[in-house]
């Protein structure tokens, strides 16, 4: 009975503030209210006993919210909300696909004959988790570094500002680098 | 607590997501809404997990995707977004449409 109390509260607020992310006016409260509505379904996550997962989560959205915040005040315009403004695009038409888009889902998740329960949760369910990853799902855990260190990889290609076109021309025939400051021993 | 509760609460994160993804003009904003459709994957895993074949990691390994997926998102789309914005001072969706058709513009 509590825990049903509690996921209610967690998912009608987790709701509430996922939307008040696109009604106020300030950035970093935007920001703030994202963390907000990851921390309460990482909650309804831990009621399902995946300790685990759960803190996983907590953990990665504060992190990843900080460094969001400190992207929202380098974009945007408006970062501390002073003068409301509103910056959207046919907010009519993303109203009528996204209720929609639920209606369809919720449908779905009410009227599909899910399957029975087979099995209990075991003990120790991270144990499972690492035990799948080390052993029959090795293959994700695999997959996943190799995508984790491309994007760090990716990532700072794209944003590094002078990368070694800028330093050795188009065709890389530049016998030195073009540097602002020439580095090296015989500068 | 019954599954479809929480395949309510999944569906719902996804809608909200789903209307700031489309109605956003923010690259920033935008992306904080395809992380709130990523989150809904997460619900509705864990939840499956949970309530229809528990004895089975397939589901928590799912969830452990998700969340990855979710990084990547991140990561990916702030270094576009540094890259845009370096090169052409682009800072919202509607300034970086050279791929559409041309319709609308």
């Amino acid at each position: 009975m509590t825990e049903t109390v509690v996921f209610a509260v967690c998912a009608v607020c987790a709701v509430a503030s996922g939307a008040a992310v696109f009604v106020v006016d300030s950035m970093a409260r935007a920001t703030f209210a994202l963390l907000a509505s990851f921390l309460l379904t990482a909650a309804a996550i831990l009621l399902l006993g995946l300790s685990y997962l759960g803190v996983l989560v907590v953990l990665m959205m504060i992190m990843e919210m900080m460094v969001m915040a400190v992207f929202m005040i380098m974009y945007m315009m408006n970062p501390a909300g002073l003068m409301p403004m509103t910056m959207v695009h046919n907010k009519a038409g993303s109203l009528v696909v996204s209720v929609g888009v639920f209606l369809l889902l919720a449908a779905g998740a009410v009227f599909v004959p899910w399957p029975e329960r087979t099995g209990e949760p075991p003990a120790d369910p991270t144990l499972a988790l690492g035990e799948a990853v080390m052993g029959e799902h090795m293959l994700v855990m695999m997959l996943v570094g190799l995508v984790l260190f491309a994007t760090m990889v990716a990532a700072t290609v794209l944003t590094t500002h002078r990368g070694r076109y800028e330093r050795y021309g188009d065709d890389l025939r530049r016998e030195s680098p073009d540097d602002p400051i020439g580095g090296g021993l015989d500068r | 607590m019954i599954l479809e509760a929480y395949l309510l609460l999944a569906a719902a994160l996804f809608s909200v997501g789903l209307f700031g993804a489309l109605s956003q003009q923010s690259v920033v904003m935008v992306m904080m809404g395809l992380e709130l459709m990523v989150n809904a994957v997460i619900v509705a895993a864990a939840s499956l997990w949970f309530f229809v074949s528990p004895e089975r990691a397939d589901g928590q390994v799912l969830v452990l995707v998700a969340v990855t997926a979710m990084a990547v998102e991140m990561a990916m789309g702030f270094a576009v977004t540094t890259a845009i914005f370096r090169a052409r001072d682009v800072d919202m969706v509607d300034m970086a449409a050279d791929l559409g058709d041309g319709g609308d513009r």
